[in-house]
């Protein structure tokens, strides 16, 4: 089975669950009183898709805002971006929208967005209506699911959406990791943010 | 509580208005105004007492109280000269500070006169014009101010809006802060051995190490107003005493911080801990760009920028307190066979890209070995104090545990304004006790150091180094063989090669009768106060023979190391002089495996012009560090 490498970076305000993610999807792990994130951190993970590989390299970036000017370095070259609000915190939705600005333009082009929702299990002290986030992912054409790392809801689901949001590879390019560059023609189901 | 008499209004004015708008505002401006003219008895250190008591009352609570038995003295310009019985002879720690007990002493830095250093005690102390004549008034006024400024911490604005001062506080108040919500009004805050606050020259709060920064912002403006009121008189405010607590200052750039502790440490050892804080925070963020925000923003927000970062500096802290290093000024390497590390570091030397400057290895939070650029260790050599950032910065976050991590780091005392790159990745997961730290001056080399990473682990796997390195651990004191001797530590100046090596020092575990935390705690602050005879200021010694209480210590620096001991009470001090020898010999032949005795070098710049001293800054990254782009 062909082995393609995507890369990928998590982006998103500080504390709304990036790593928490990463680590749940990873490790299937979750740590209540995880550090902040500092610099970025590099993780892998391979998950089959159709009759491909597809290596994760997932970069976990640091929300803080002394990191922000660093994150050019990490969605440059990436086939898609995961940016992440936290549901119970309005504020992290505006970073997000800041987020999806900066990717449009300054992003790869052919780049995959995904809007997480994470801290789906705090329901109760919600304050950004899933709908509002639906409509605005509907918007610019970005993938959006709500997410639980806490409680594993939805985060295997993410990936995997944003796996078939790839275009399949036609030559076996394996090698590289900036391989889903060489696709020059994405199935027309792809969407896109810009 | 009334306004009392005498209140120098127009000495309020000269804390750069902070205060007297202050006042203006709260309406209370007409009460400042009926008071008497000042008296012509050294106005400004009157303010001062005024000021300090203000602080003193929120940071002490029995201030308030021993209003009528204060004295109040104003030094300038000389250390307070310890009395110091001969360093043979038995001491009591008791005198430490026998001038304290009841003076409340200010001291400033005059440079006008420094050379009062020699004057003796009854000399420097007798500057206190201000002492007689005001005391109640002043004190009364604090009372009142103090009453203000609590209500103002409390959220309650006296009348129409708030001070200035606590505005900046609350409006930018984020979610972050959550972990830090002590009370800061409560006995248990008052309390804490040690406060270090840092804050901005406007007086902004940037870092408290108990309770939220925003709850203080009324302390920190006190703090400020003292700074420039000193400041304003040409002089920089360094210290002030009380019965129980030190106040230390220190100014960086525009960066102020404050220590305030009851730990007994001398003046020097807090101010030594305030320049690691902010040798921290230059880490993070660059001297460069700290000062940049500040020309173009003075009353800038730097908790923007350290926000998620307060779990390393209250890491700093703790370890300031806990691990003898940061007073030592040396880093403590992990013993091991000296075949051993130098297969390690052969490992090391052979995994290498071009800009990867330093390899460092860390085990236990160690260090195992530390491998340097060929050109590098010609130039300059990492200092202790770097080391200590970069593992404290290891050890304070659980976050490098899950991945490999790649941050840019500065290494304040190799170069405070550039920063390096590191590659942060721990060996043997899930455990995670081997770090491996690669140091690059690239921003995009990421995946060419972790390519240097996947050779390391290769070469420690076929080695089988990892079960070795895990084996390995700190020496008994037993091993030593001296009966009466409890612990030591011991640093070295010699130095074996012509490279100017990390300084370093060896110390066995602590084990009974300092086994506890207090107990520890308790030894490392005999350690502390034997250092701080031994690099006083004003009369340092060479060697000190102390009988404590339930120990026996002798201190003992030469031209080729410095050696705190500590004995068993019942020990002679001809036995401690014996078992001194025999702890040297002892030393000597253990010396391959408690130090890193020949530091190994690499050479990875093919372009030997890249890498020289002139053009240091253009190989780190001078120009990127971002921060601009938030002004």
């Amino acid at each position: 089975m062909a082995i393609r490498e995507l890369k990928v970076c998590l982006l998103g305000d500080t504390g709304v669950g990036k790593s928490s993610i990463v680590c749940r999807f990873v490790q299937d792990h979750f740590d209540h009183n995880i550090s902040p994130t500092i610099g970025a951190s590099f993780l892998t993970k391979t998950v089959p898709c159709g009759n491909e590989l597809h290596k994760f390299l997932i970069w976990d970036t640091a929300g803080q805002e002394r990191f922000h000017s660093l994150a050019p370095m990490y969605y440059r070259g990436s086939a898609a971006a995961v940016i992440v609000y936290d549901i119970t915190k309005l504020d992290s939705f505006q970073t997000l929208k800041k987020w999806v600005k900066e990717l449009k333009e300054h992003g790869p082009e052919d780049i995959v967005v995904a809007i997480a929702g994470n801290k789906n299990d705090l329901g109760d002290i919600r304050e950004v209506p899933m709908k509002e986030a639906k409509e605005f992912a509907e918007s610019i054409a970005a993938i959006f699911i709500e997410t639980s790392a806490r409680n594993a809801v939805n985060v295997e689901e993410l990936f995997q959406k944003i796996s078939k949001q790839i275009p399949p590879l036609e030559n076996a390019e394996v090698d590289s990791n900036e391989s889903f560059k060489l696709t020059r023609q994405p199935a027309p189901s792809v969407r896109r943010c810009c | 509580m009334t306004i009392a008499e005498k209140n120098p209004q127009n000495c309020l004015s000269d804390w750069n208005g902070i205060m007297e708008r202050d006042i203006q505002q709260e309406g209370e401006a007409q009460k400042v105004n009926v008071c008497d003219p000042p008296s012509e008895s050294n106005p400004p250190a009157e303010t001062l007492v005024t000021t300090f008591c203000l602080l003193g009352n929120h940071m002490f609570a029995d201030t308030v109280e021993q209003k009528e038995a204060r004295g109040t003295a104003v030094k300038k310009g000389g250390e307070e000269n310890v009395d110091q019985s001969h360093c043979a002879a038995n001491e009591q720690i008791l005198d430490v500070e026998p001038h304290c007990n009841q003076a409340k002493k200010l001291e400033t830095e005059n440079s006008e006169d420094q050379n009062n250093a020699s004057t003796n005690p009854a000399d420097s102390e007798c500057e206190d014009a201000a002492m007689d004549n005001d005391q109640s008034d002043s004190g009364e006024f604090v009372v009142t101010m103090l009453a203000k400024a609590k209500l103002e911490e409390q959220g309650i604005g006296l009348k129409g809006r708030s001070s200035p001062l606590l505005e900046a506080g609350t409006q930018e108040s984020h979610g972050f802060m959550s972990h830090r919500d002590e009370d800061v009004m409560a006995d248990s805050w008052r309390q804490h051995r040690k406060h270090v606050f840092v804050l901005s020259e406007a007086g902004k709060p940037i870092y408290s190490r108990y309770g939220s920064e925003e709850a203080l912002s009324s302390t920190m403006g006190v703090m400020m107003a003292l700074v420039s009121f000193v400041q304003s008189g040409d002089n920089i405010i360094r210290s002030v005493y009380s019965e129980e607590h030190i106040v230390v200052f220190l100014q960086k750039g525009p960066l102020v911080l404050v220590c305030v502790s009851s730990s007994r440490q001398s003046e020097e050892q807090l101010r030594a801990e305030l320049l690691y804080v902010y040798y921290q925070i230059i880490s993070m963020l660059t001297q460069a760009s700290i000062s940049r925000i500040f020309e173009h923003k003075k009353n800038y927000d730097l908790r923007r920028l350290l926000a998620g970062s307060e779990k390393i500096l209250d890491g700093l802290l703790n370890l300031v307190d806990s691990d003898p290093s940061f007073l030592l000024a040396a880093v403590h390497c992990l013993p091991l066979a000296s075949s051993l590390r130098e297969s390690l570091s052969q490992t090391l030397q052979k995994a290498i890209t071009p800009n990867l400057v330093f390899s460092i290895l860390i085990a236990k939070n160690q260090l195992l070995t530390i491998v340097q650029e060929k050109t590098v260790i010609e130039d300059t050599r990492l200092e202790p104090a770097d080391v200590h950032l970069l593992l404290n910065l290891i050890g304070a976050s659980s976050a490098f545990q899950a991945g490999e991590i790649w941050t840019p780091i500065c290494l304040p005392l190799f170069n405070p304004d550039c920063y390096f790159y590191a590659y942060i990745s721990y060996l043997d997961p899930p455990e995670c006790t081997v770090c491996l730290l690669l140091l690059s001056t690239d921003k995009e080399a990421f995946y060419a150091v972790a390519d240097c990473k996947r050779k390391i682990e290769e070469a420690m796997v076929a080695q089988n180094s990892l079960s070795l390195i895990a084996k390995a651990q700190s020496y008994s004191v037993s091993q030593v063989g001296v009966s009466d001797l409890r612990h030591f530590m011991y640093k070295p100046f010699d130095v074996p090669d012509n490279y100017r090596q990390l300084t370093q020092f060896t110390s066995p575990e602590m084990e009974a009768p300092y086994s506890s935390e207090d107990e520890k705690m308790r030894l490392l602050d005999l350690y502390r106060f034997m250092h701080s005879r031994i690099h006083s200021t004003s009369r340092p010694l060479k060697l000190i023979y102390h009988v404590a209480e339930r120990e026996t210590l002798l201190a003992w620096v030469t031209s080729k190391f410095e050696l705190y001991t500590c004995f068993s009470p019942l020990v002679t001090k001809a036995c401690a002089i014996t078992a001194i020898t025999k702890l040297l010999r002892w030393i000597k032949k253990e010396e391959d495996r408690l130090f890193i005795r020949y530091p190994p070098k690499y050479s990875t710049t093919p372009n030997p012009s890249k890498s020289s001293r002139g053009s240091k800054s253009d190989q780190q990254d001078t120009t990127d560090n971002g921060f601009l782009s938030l002004l």
